[in-house]
This record gives C-alpha cells, sequence and structure tokens, in this order.
C-alpha cells in the first residue's frame, strides 16, 4: 500500500493504542472489567501481543506478568483465567502464548502441561476443553498450538486429531464446532490453523473455502463471520488469517478492509471497537491490529496466521532451538 | 464491545456501573470461597446463580453447579422425583442465563450436560428450541444443541428436513438452515433412503433455491448451496483416472545422458541419468491405495516387478491426484519394448471419501531405447532461440481418458438435463453477480460433460467474457474471477490439440525437448495440468502468477521460466520439490523478499508445519541462515538445478544469499548467466 493511500484514509494511532492497553490493565474496578475477570488470561494475550505487534512490549513489566501467569496454573498442569478460576484448555494456551512472547518457555514444567493438553483428547480424536467434556473443534486448534510451541505434538494422536477436524468439514467449504456444525469464520480459523500446523492443508477444499472467505467482505469494506451477517473488525483476523494460510487472500480488497479497520478506532481515547463509533475494547483492539498486520500496514509487526504470534516469536521458537 | 455504542458515560450511570460492579465482585469472590472451600449447601448454590445471572460467561461457576449437581445427586437414593427437581433447577438457571445472554458457551454445555445425565423430560427441549429459534434463527448454538436433541431422540432425518423446509418458507434468508438442509439430504442421498434418489431429489432442490435466489439475487443465503448442487449433479463419488504419461497408444524415446543422432521425431524423448523414467498416473480427485498390487505393469522391461509408486504431495499425506513410479530400463543397448498397464482389476484405490476406484482400465505404450552419440555439455538453455514449430498430432499428446469412463460410471442423461435447465434459469439472472458466475460455473460443468467433438469447446468465449463482465462489476473480488479467467482460458487452450499446438515447440539444442510457451498471457493461475505431463520444458514468463501449485504433476519437466511473475516466497516453489528433471529454473524479477506476509507459509513442507525433515550439514552449520532464508533453504535444498536465475528480486544480489544459494545447491553451474568458478 502506498503511503498516500494511508494518509487519504486516515492513520493507525498506535500510540493511543498502547496508552489504551495500559491503562485498560488498571482499571480493574469498572463493571466490565470484573465480567471478564474469569478471562483476564485470554486479555492479557490479546494486550501483549498487540504491545508486541507495536513494538512497545518493553513498556510492561515482564517479571510481574510472568509470575500472575504462574500463579494461574494449576497442579493439573492447566492453567486459568485468573487467580482462583479452574483451569481450560482456552487459558492454557493464551499462558503458553504470553510465555512464548517473553522466551520465557524455559521456566515452564514442559511435560506437564503438555500431559494436561494431551489428556483432553478423546478417542474420536477430538479434544474436550476441560474435565467436563465441551468438544469444539476450537479446543483442537489451541491443543495443536499450544504442543507446537512446546514442541510435544508426539503426545498425541494427531492423525486422529486431523481426521476429526475433516469430519467437521461442510458443503461449503468450512468447518464448524462439532460435525455438522454450520461454517463460521472463527471456527474456520481454528480448523485451518490446525491443519496447517499439521501438515494437512491438502484436506481443505481450497477454491471452494477461499470462495466463501473472500464473500465475507462486504461493501463496506469489512468483514462479516457468516453470510448475511453484519461486518466485525474481529473477522479481520479470523478471516484474514484463513485466507492467507489457504494462498487465497488476493481475493478480496485489502484496501478497502484497512480502511474500515482504521474507521473503528477511537482516535480520542485509543482502541478499536468491532464496528465504525461502537464501544471499544481490548479484544477488538488485539484483532484490529492483528489485521493491519496481516495487511502490511507500515509499522506493524508481522504476526504469524496460524500460531497467532509475531513472525520473529514463532520464528525464534521453531528454527532456532 | 459487540453493538454497544461509544459514548461518554453521564456521572449518574457511571455510578450505577460503579455499585453493580461493586456487588458483582463481592458475588463472585463469595462464590470462589464456596468452591475453594466445597460448600454446597442451598444458601451457597443460591449465590452461584445469582452470579450467574448476571454473568452467565463465568465458566468456574457453571464448573462448580456441576459439582453441586453430583454432590447432591449422590447424598439422595433413587427418589426419581428428587433426582428431577435437582435436575430441572439446572435447567431453570441455564434457561435464564441464555435469557441474559444466547451466546453462552458454558451455559449451552451444563444443559447438554444435565440432560446427559438422562433424567430430564427431553420432549420440552425442542418445544424450548422452537421459541428461541424464533427470536434469533440464525443462533449456531441452538441449531448446534438441535441436532444434539434430535440425535439423543432419535427423530428422524425426514422430520428435520420438513424443519427446515418451514424455516425457509418463514425466510428463505436463513444461510443456518439451507445448511442444515444440506447436512441432512446428503446423508439422506448417501444411505438411499427412501425417495431419495439423485436424479429425482436434486432437481427438486434446485426448484427450491432459485425460488430464494431470484427473490434476492444479493442475499448470500441460497448461493453456497446452489454451488453444492452443481456440484452434485457433475462429480461422481468413484475416482476416475483422467490421464496418464506414457498416454494409451503412444512411442516414446529413452537414452542415457547425453545427446542423441538427430532425434527429430515426434516423439517424447527422455534422457535419464538413473536408467529409469517416470510412469504418472493423474486421477480426478485424491486417492491412496496405488500400489504394485493395485497397479500391473506387462513388459518386457526387467526389474519393474515390485514397483514402488508414490504420491506426488507433501510427504503427511499418502492420498494424492496424482502417482508416480520410475520404471528401470537399461540404456546400453538399442531396444524396443511394449509396456501395458492395467488398474482397477484388484481393489485398493480408494478416494478420500471412501470410494474405490472400480472401472478396470488398461493402455499401452512402447518404449524405444537410443543410444546416445555424445556427452552433454554445460551450456546454458535460452528461452530466446532454439525453437523448432512442432506439428503436433493428436496422438501425441494427450489423449484424456476421462470420458469413457464416466460415461460407464454414471447416468448422464439426467445430470445433463438438469445443468441445461440451470443453464437456461439462470441466463434469466445474467444482469446480476449471482447469475453471471452460476452461469460460467454451469457452462463450465457443461463443457466437462459433453463429449460430442462438434460441439465441445463452443462455451469457452461466452465463459470468459463473463468473468470479465464479473470483474467490471464486483471489483472487490477482481482477483478472484481473475483466476477463474486463467483457469477456463487455459482450459480453453488445451481443449484441443489444434489450439494447444500454437504454443507448442521443439527445443532443438537439448534432444528436442518439448516446450510449452505459454508467456506473456496475464495468467494468475495454472491449469488442466493434467493434459500436459509430457511437456517437458515451460515457458510461463511474463505472467501473474504467485504460486507453481499444481506444475508437481509435471513429472517430465526439465526447464522451467517464472521470470516476470509476482512469486512472493520461496514456499510458493514448494511443488517444485517434486520435480525430480528439473535443472533449469528462472525465477528472476519476481517478488521474493519484499513482502512481510507469506501466503504459502503453510502450504509449504518445513518444521512450521511440524513436517518431517533431516538437518543436513547446512542446517547444522549455518543454523542463523537457515531462519533468514529458510524458505528457500527447505525448496531449494531439493532441487538438482544446473541453472538458475534469481535477480531481480529482492533476496537476491547480496553476497550472503548467492553463497547461501551455493552451499544449498551444490550442483548449480549456472547463477543468474554467471558461469560458477570461472
Amino acid at each position: 500500500m502506498s503511503s498516500t493511500s494511508s494518509n487519504q484514509m486516515g492513520q493507525l494511532v498506535a500510540d493511543k493504542h498502547v496508552r489504551y492497553i495500559l491503562m485498560a490493565e488498571k482499571k480493574k474496578e469498572s463493571f466490565e472489567s470484573v465480567v471478564m475477570d474469569h478471562l483476564r488470561m485470554n486479555g492479557a494475550y490479546w494486550g501483549l501481543t498487540t504491545l508486541d505487534l507495536l513494538d512497545k512490549l518493553g513498556t510492561v513489566s515482564e517479571d510481574e506478568v510472568v509470575s500472575w501467569i504462574m500463579t494461574c496454573q494449576h497442579e493439573s498442569g492447566g492453567f486459568a483465567g485468573n487467580v482462583g478460576h479452574d483451569p481450560h484448555i482456552l487459558y492454557t494456551l493464551s499462558a503458553v502464548q504470553i510465555l512464548a512472547l517473553f522466551d520465557k518457555i524455559n521456566i515452564l514444567d514442559v511435560g506437564k502441561v503438555s500431559s494436561y493438553v494431551a489428556g483432553l483428547q478423546n478417542k474420536d480424536g477430538s479434544f474436550s476443553g476441560d474435565m467436563w467434556g465441551e468438544i469444539d473443534t476450537r479446543f483442537s486448534y489451541i491443543a495443536i498450538c499450544c504442543l507446537s510451541i512446546l514442541k510435544t505434538l508426539d503426545k498425541i494422536n494427531v492423525e486422529k486429531a486431523v481426521d476429526y477436524i475433516v469430519s467437521c468439514k461442510n458443503l461449503d467449504g468450512g468447518f464448524g464446532c462439532t460435525p455438522g456444525a454450520e461454517s463460521h469464520a472463527g471456527q474456520i480459523f481454528c480448523c485451518v490453523g490446525a491443519l496447517a500446523l499439521t501438515g494437512s492443508l491438502h484436506r481443505v477444499d481450497k477454491d471452494l473455502l477461499g470462495w466463501w472467505l473472500c464473500e465475507r467482505q462486504g461493501k463496506s469494506g469489512g468483514l462479516n463471520g457468516r453470510p448475511e451477517k453484519l461486518p466485525d473488525v474481529c473477522y479481520s483476523w479470523w478471516v484474514l488469517s484463513s485466507l492467507i494460510m489457504i494462498d487465497r487472500v488476493h481475493w478480496i480488497d485489502k484496501e478497502k478492509l484497512v480502511k474500515f479497520i482504521l474507521d473503528c478506532q477511537d482516535l480520542d481515547n485509543g482502541g478499536i471497537s468491532d464496528r465504525p463509533d461502537d464501544a471499544v475494547d481490548i479484544f477488538h483492539t488485539y484483532f484490529g491490529v492483528a489485521g493491519l498486520s496481516l495487511l502490511e500496514y507500515p509499522g506493524v509487526k508481522a504476526i504469524d496466521p496460524a500460531y497467532a504470534l509475531p513472525v520473529d516469536v514463532v520464528n525464534r521458537i521453531i528454527f532456532t532451538k | 464491545m459487540h453493538g454497544r455504542p461509544r459514548k461518554a458515560s453521564k456521572p449518574e450511570e457511571e455510578a450505577a456501573s460503579d455499585a453493580k460492579a461493586t456487588k458483582l465482585r463481592s458475588l463472585q469472590s463469595q462464590f470462589m470461597a464456596n468452591h475453594h472451600d466445597k460448600i454446597y449447601t442451598n444458601e451457597a448454590i443460591e449465590l452461584s446463580t445469582k452470579l450467574l445471572e448476571i454473568n452467565p460467561e463465568a465458566y468456574t461457576a457453571w464448573n462448580y453447579r456441576k459439582l453441586a449437581v453430583e454432590d447432591r445427586l449422590s447424598r439422595i437414593e433413587s427418589d426419581q422425583n428428587l433426582v428431577k427437581s435437582i435436575l430441572d433447577e439446572e435447567l431453570n438457571v441455564v434457561e435464564s442465563a441464555l435469557r441474559q445472554n444466547f451466546k453462552s458457551y458454558g451455559a449451552w454445555h451444563h444443559r447438554k450436560w444435565v440432560l446427559s445425565k438422562g433424567h430430564s423430560s427431553i420432549g420440552n427441549e425442542l418445544r424450548l428450541l422452537d421459541k428461541f429459534q424464533r427470536l434469533d434463527s440464525r443462533n449456531f448454538h441452538a441449531w448446534n444443541y438441535r441436532r444434539f436433541v434430535v440425535e439423543l431422540t432419535n427423530r428422524s432425518e425426514q422430520d428435520e428436513l420438513q424443519y427446515t423446509d418451514d424455516m425457509i418458507s418463514n425466510n428463505f434468508s436463513n444461510y443456518s438452515a439451507w445448511h442444515n438442509r444440506s447436512v441432512l439430504l446428503s446423508s439422506l442421498l448417501a444411505r438411499n433412503a427412501d425417495g431419495f434418489i439423485p436424479n429425482k431429489k436434486i432437481p427438486e432442490e434446485y426448484d427450491l433455491i432459485h425460488n430464494a435466489i431470484f427473490t434476492d439475487p444479493d442475499d448470500q443465503s441460497g448461493w453456497f448451496y446452489h454451488l453444492w448442487l452443481l456440484d452434485q449433479t457433475v462429480n461422481v463419488e468413484t475416482p476416475l483416472l483422467t490421464s496418464s504419461w506414457p498416454s494409451h497408444g503412444s512411442s516414446i524415446i529413452l537414452s542415457g545422458p547425453g545427446y542423441l543422432n538427430g532425434s527429430s521425431s515426434n516423439f517424447t524423448t527422455f534422457c535419464s541419468e538413473s536408467d529409469s523414467f517416470p510412469l504418472i498416473l493423474y486421477f480426478d480427485q485424491a486417492v491412496g491405495g496405488v500400489s504394485s498390487s493395485t497397479v500391473t505393469i506387462d513388459a518386457e522391461l526387467k526389474g519393474n516387478e515390485d514397483l514402488v509408486w508414490e504420491p506426488v504431495s507433501n510427504k503427511n499425506s499418502q492420498i494424492s491426484c496424482v502417482w508416480v513410479a520410475r520404471l528401470k530400463y537399461f540404456s546400453s543397448k538399442p531396444c524396443e519394448y511394449k509396456v501395458k498397464v492395467r488398474l482397477g482389476n484388484s481393489p485398493g484405490i480408494v478416494s478420500s471419501r471412501g470410494c474405490t476406484f472400480s472401472a478396470p482400465y488398461e493402455f499401452v505404450f512402447t518404449a524405444h531405447v537410443h543410444e546416445i552419440v555424445k556427452d552433454s555439455q554445460e551450456g546454458t538453455v535460452s528461452w530466446t532461440d532454439g525453437f523448432d514449430i512442432w506439428d503436433a498430432q493428436s496422438k501425441d499428446l494427450n489423449p484424456l481418458v476421462i470420458l469413457d469412463q464416466l460415461n460407464a460410471e454414471m447416468d448422464v442423461k439426467w445430470r445433463e438435463a438438469a445443468i441445461l435447465e440451470e443453464v437456461k434459469c439462470f441466463r434469466l439472472l445474467s444482469d446480476s453477480k449471482i447469475g453471471k458466475l452460476s452461469l460460467a460455473r454451469l457452462l463450465m460443468a457443461y463443457e466437462a460433460m459433453i463429449s460430442d467433438a462438434a460441439v465441445k469447446g463452443i462455451h469457452y468465449e461466452e465463459i470468459l467474457q463473463l468473468y470479465n463482465d464479473l470483474m467490471a462489476l464486483d471489483s472487490s473480488h477482481y482477483q478472484y474471477y481473475k483466476d477463474a479467467h486463467s483457469l477456463v482460458f487455459l482450459h480453453k487452450v488445451t481443449s484441443s490439440t489444434e489450439s494447444l499446438s500454437r504454443h507448442l515447440f521443439r527445443y532443438r539444442d537439448v534432444n528436442n525437448l518439448v516446450c510449452l510457451r505459454l508467456n506473456n498471457l496475464s495468467l494468475s493461475r495454472i491449469a488442466s495440468v493434467e493434459k500436459l505431463l509430457f511437456i517437458q520444458m515451460l515457458d510461463l514468463s511474463h505472467n501473474e502468477l504467485h504460486s507453481t501449485e499444481g506444475l508437481e504433476a509435471m513429472q517430465l519437466l526439465s526447464c522451467l521460466n517464472l521470470s516476470h511473475n509476482r512469486i512472493r516466497s520461496f514456499s510458493a516453489l514448494d511443488s517444485l520439490r517434486h520435480l525430480k528433471q528439473l535443472r533449469v529454473l528462472d525465477v528472476s524479477h519476481n517478488h521474493i523478499g519484499k513482502h512481510s506476509v507469506d501466503t504459502t507459509r503453510y502450504l509449504c513442507a518445513s518444521p512450521l508445519s511440524n513436517s518431517e525433515w533431516i538437518q543436513d550439514d547446512v542446517g547444522r552449520q549455518k543454523p542463523g541462515m537457515g531462519t533468514k532464508y529458510w524458505d528457500a533453504y527447505f525448496v531449494l535444498r531439493d532441487l538438482n538445478l544446473k541453472q538458475f536465475n534469481i535477480a531481480g528480486n529482492i533476496i537476491a544480489g547480496d553476497d550472503e544469499f548467492n553463497s547461501f544459494v551455493l552451499q544449498v545447491v551444490p550442483t548449480l553451474v549456472w547463477l543468474d548467466g554467471q558461469k560458477l568458478g570461472s
């Protein structure tokens, strides 16, 4: 993208987003924060990854974050969304990802965390989110991503895990939570991501899925998550990363999408919302910045579409150790 | 926050919000204390109810309630009424949580968990769902829960199909209902349920979907269902052999490495350094199980009894459209062999959907072994001169085998009729995007189906025009139509010997290599490779290609020109790793190194995708280089290139990269036109 066109469509107010993220962390007493209290681990991942993409990870105290993460670990090896909550695979991945950002995987008992994740695999190859048995392809992605970062993928039956994901493939080329469930962009990211991380993308119908995904872009330039739904900044991540993994991202209009994301910024107080003029939150701030990264927006570090971590972090983990 | 307006809150709102926050925090900390101390008194349970009413997403509270239920159930002895009242209470809590947040994963799962205890009145569930689904007909949690209840109650698929009928007739703009319909219908069709015969059901479904698409052509709800129906109409489940090399009735010339004495014949000449030549099978869909027991070879060529068949795909996969085996021969003395290849006589070749290749097929070709007159020299291959026009006859090219089998395998009549009916119908809608796109797809499907040479190929111009129109009409998806346009164009070029001949040449300087020149055609995508298996030299320069996906099938390829395209990374060249004959590669003037996003990062076998790989000396000695140029490393190290052109890419040009290339490709003689070591 040329710099003139980005001028016309407004700029990424990176400094304001950084301030917004650092402030949000301090506003623990608001109702919104209390409602989100149980998923603070996810929030930390969204906020810290955004900071890293904007090259500002150095502004937070690494020791403080890392020691808080470790207080969320349960004796089973899994991590909770916050201190005192129950462990769940959702928060285990976020914890591992944050430690990866700080190059601190080595403080983990890798065997223990891996056993927790591997222990959630079911006979049919699917994964439960925790001991209570909810099954969803989101958890398949999480397990595979987590174990790939820890380099312990051999602890699970990868072939069965892949077969289960493929059994959730629909006739529109997309994927749902369980066999027969409707395709949804977030779920597609999980399934395509899991297949990418296991070298199994040949099992995706790339042209069929690519058409479904590129048709998520509407007139506003924003992407929706399912046919006939409203656009939302978070799909900039789910749809774009999926399109990139199957090499079909050229099928959408990137400039229009950049403009849509920039239009969702709160230019005064920082943060990004789902749609223009809605209230901002950390989730959409992350997905907006990550989306811009996938669109090669200047000044934002490259993010890996499958690991959902900055490319330099992934390359460090995969290629150098 | 999803769908909440951005505005500064007023002081009184802020005060109210603070009060709410204080109340919620106190509930949470009391709840947490109960949870940790395993207190399951009525009062403690009631506190978790209050918490979940305000915040249904507090997952630990749902976990706590499950523990509490188990605790209470363990204390009562088989009192069915008491069991029921305990479980009913849980269902009530879920219901009020869902009223607060219809999308709460935790609430829906809790309901499933309660029902799986088996004491609840499941009959109520469908009634409750009807109520919920009327309020939000696209809620995928509700649809998923519906499928769960249907399975639990053994409700018939026909009844559920009727439910989708009702939902669709109420409002056709319901993608969720169409989706569920495709799931139910494919299951009913697959098991040949009463009245569910494709040639009867599919035309009926076309009528239903027309109502939706014609009512509002811009509404996407029916688009994908229509494409699925088209797929059901044209595709047969059983895998078929599309083409092979050598092809049936053909003659080939084999030799050792070097130059032949005036090999001016029309036959393909194959020189091998290893005294073997590839036998290529191309199927219409990915299959597994190709082996020396499922494919038998009758040949006078000794030493080929236990032929090893390899899928031409990434190493994790044992299924592929393309399979190759290497047949041994002796290049030392001239002679002639007849080879007969038979498939399908014993079962074992199976598609990824589990269908068996069943129609027996055989093909015969002749191999002439010629002597070489002189050794090959290390000259460069030029892409500008040395080409003779090749007046190819159809027997020299790859005749396709699929149509005969297709006719034998399926009832073509109703399929052809259905497509013609659709073509007629969508011509009426050809001013809209979906009308044009559907028409283009239908005409392509029709082209693939007809065997009458007199009318075959007449639709290509119209299809190309439709895609041109679409590029202008829907510019956001310009490249989607552009790719489709390239695909149709290549179908057109390869549709007859005549049109293909215009692009075919023989390269004089190297044993009259068969060369296909498709340069300067603004191609953005490669297609029709199954018809090009005999090509040895391929010029794709000055196009808009960004990947070489598909070229892996062209096992005879020894020279490839991709200069002046849009290749962004080495990982986009991953398919070339399968080309064991490739010696000359030109990727100069592309975009390698220009972009921070690599769209083929995961389509390339590497440690990123947990693919197996063996670390070699370069990887061990220069791990840093392996990271910096990781994709170049993984692709180049599998190629035995003699001539390589990379200039005009951002990545190239510095000494570091050049020395890296030399280490990874020790066979290299020419780099960017410079002879190495001179």
